[in-house]
């Protein structure tokens, strides 16, 4: 079983729309949404939800007012500033549990947050598994994790040749706990000076934990200069750009219907986003 | 007043309309924008600052002084993200785990012990068309952002007027980026995943409770979902950005839409003026 996951740095330059498609080009394959704060491939591939899990993950203090005699040690000790007026604030605590170890008359108890919760989902395509973090929380990445963990043990015990990951935005957290160990990282870009900025950042993880990648540019033709400027940068670090996909309309006439656009469309864009499947194919071997 | 540009999608115009927002507001007002996307900042690329100074941030991390460590295991009983493990022998620290609590140096029954800097990334400060500008950048390689979200918030002046550029998502590091703003706008666009991702960055924004506001960008495409949404959930559009071949080729060249289109700086000073008013009405009833 081979790990593909589909990352761009930057957000919205069509991830989910090229992963969409992949589910539909791709044979014998599992789908994973790594994008856990803002999944949005289920939108296209409409599963049937199988299984609903909790993730639970994460603690929170709480003080018990009754005990607590106001002396101010946790205050003083909390790095995170969740501590004012004898109450935790449970947006800024971080979960370290330090302050209830310090507490002279043990006040401040740890409650483990519900920090969402993920799915195991049929789609026609294969099998689907995503997440929903809870609204505000923290942990994203190890949600990712879980997700990830989720769906190699159901290619595996399946026998799946392929898992694709529709990844998330940025380069933090979450996005390494995507990244650390795929096969292929499939890096889409657009020819903005934006998009090209974030792309160096998003290789540059890559190449710091030795994860092969691939480009893909799309919309290339809304600034050609900038196209031929990232062809010219990815050669010069040795990454090969697989494919140009053009503008087109269609990619958010499909959304609308909520399809892959490789269904919807015998188009251009669709021919380079299956011909961009094949490379990945070739390129994982 | 605070102002956050935030959106749960990535790529839907969040760094347009926070540039674009600032400098139509620049000439009227004294004002700081802050680049919290600490893991892809791109305001710079719009905006051109000259950084004048620039400081590493660090996060503390356990260091053990092996001569002194009995290795008890106390360490890596407190800590609550596994970034200790104690063996017979040895004690191993992961600082990537680490958010750098200082629970496992100050329980130490052997004082053994100490915090060295784990760099995680740097601070620019510098001014870009007489706004103060501050960005954060998370290392490559590196996965904690909110310590350098903070860190950009600590060396602003929480006085002056401030625009906000918010990562995507609805998380830590967004939650670091908005939780102390008077509004948050939060930019969308018409298709399904705007709309899903909108839902979540309203719920997100009203958790906190950040009054928000909507910024519908490439309009034109789309059935009116949003439009509906927000109808629904009461939710104010309190701008609307079409889908122009001319917006989006100003924007792949990092030229800001009000300086390209400077027929946009009215609108842009009339949104601000809005939320000043929401802002205003808030506080002067205090509930909402």
């Amino acid at each position: 079983m081979k790990e593909v996951v589909v990352l761009s740095g930057k957000g919205g330059t069509g991830k989910t729309s090229i992963a969409g498609s992949f589910a539909a080009v791709a044979k014998n394959k599992v789908m994973a949404d790594c994008d856990v704060d803002a999944a949005d491939l289920h939108l296209l591939l409409a599963p049937s939800v199988k299984e609903k899990h909790e993730f639970r993950s994460g603690q929170v203090a709480v003080i018990n007012r009754d005990k607590c005699l106001q002396c101010g040690l946790c205050r003083g000790i909390c790095r995170f500033d969740a501590i004012l007026d004898y109450k935790v604030d449970p947006i800024s605590c971080e979960g370290c549990a330090f302050c209830s170890r310090v507490c002279p008359v043990a006040a401040i108890t740890m409650q483990e947050c519900q920090a969402g919760e993920w799915f195991i989902a049929d789609t026609k395509y294969g099998p689907l598994i995503d997440a929903r973090l809870g609204i505000a929380q923290e942990n994203s990445g190890k949600l990712v994790s879980l997700v990830r963990q989720q769906a190699k043990v159901l290619a595996e015990d399946g026998g799946y040749d392929w898992l694709i990951s529709d990844g998330p935005p940025g380069i933090g957290c979450p996005v390494i706990a995507a990244l650390s160990g795929v096969k292929l990282a499939l890096l889409v870009t657009e020819p903005t000076l934006t998009g090209m900025h974030d792309l160096e950042r998003i290789l540059g993880v890559c190449q710091h934990f030795n994860v092969p990648a691939l480009v893909c540019v799309n919309k290339y033709d809304i600034n050609l200069e900038n196209t031929g400027r990232i062809e010219e940068y990815c050669l010069n670090q040795g990454v090969e750009v697989a494919v140009r996909i053009p503008y087109d309309n269609v990619v958010t006439e499909a959304l609308s219907l909520g399809r892959p656009v490789v269904e919807c469309s015998d188009g251009m864009v669709s021919r380079e986003i299956t011909r961009l499947w094949k490379k990945i194919v070739e390129f994982v071997g | 007043m605070i102002v956050s540009v935030a959106s749960g999608k990535g790529g839907t115009g969040k760094t347009l309309v926070a540039t674009s927002l600032a400098l139509s507001l620049k000439d009227e007002h004294k004002i700081q924008f802050l680049d919290c996307d600490v893991e892809e900042p791109n305001a710079h690329v719009f905006m051109k600052p000259v950084f004048t100074e620039s400081q590493k941030v660090f996060i503390p991390v356990p260091s053990v002084d092996e001569a002194k460590c009995n290795h008890c295991g106390k360490c890596g009983e407190v800590c609550a993200f596994n970034a200790v493990a104690v063996t017979s022998h040895k004690v191993l620290v992961f600082p990537e785990l680490c958010h750098g609590c200082g629970a496992c140096g100050y329980l130490c029954p052997q004082n053994a012990i100490t915090e060295v800097a784990n760099e995680i990334g740097i601070l620019e400060v510098g001014v870009a068309e007489g706004i103060d500008f501050v960005r954060g950048k998370l290392a490559i390689g590196q996965v904690m952002a909110p310590p350098i979200i903070r860190a950009v918030k600590d060396i602003a002046d929480s006085n002056m007027d401030t625009i906000i550029d918010a990562p995507p998502g609805t998380s830590c590091p967004v939650v670091e980026s908005i939780k102390d703003s008077d509004f948050c706008l939060l930019v969308t666009e018409p298709t399904p995943f705007g709309l899903n991702d909108l839902a979540l960055a309203v719920a997100t924004a009203r958790q906190l409770g950040i009054s928000c506001g909507v910024i519908l960008n490439r309009a034109g495409v789309g059935d009116g979902a949003i439009e509906e949404y927000c109808r629904q959930e009461s939710m104010p559009i309190m701008l609307t950005i079409p889908l122009d071949n001319a917006i989006a080729s100003l924007y792949s060249r990092g030229i800001p839409l009000v300086a390209g289109i400077p027929a946009y700086k009215i609108s842009f000073v009339e949104l601000y003026e809005n939320i000043l008013e929401v802002v205003n009405e808030g506080s002067s009833s205090s509930e909402r």
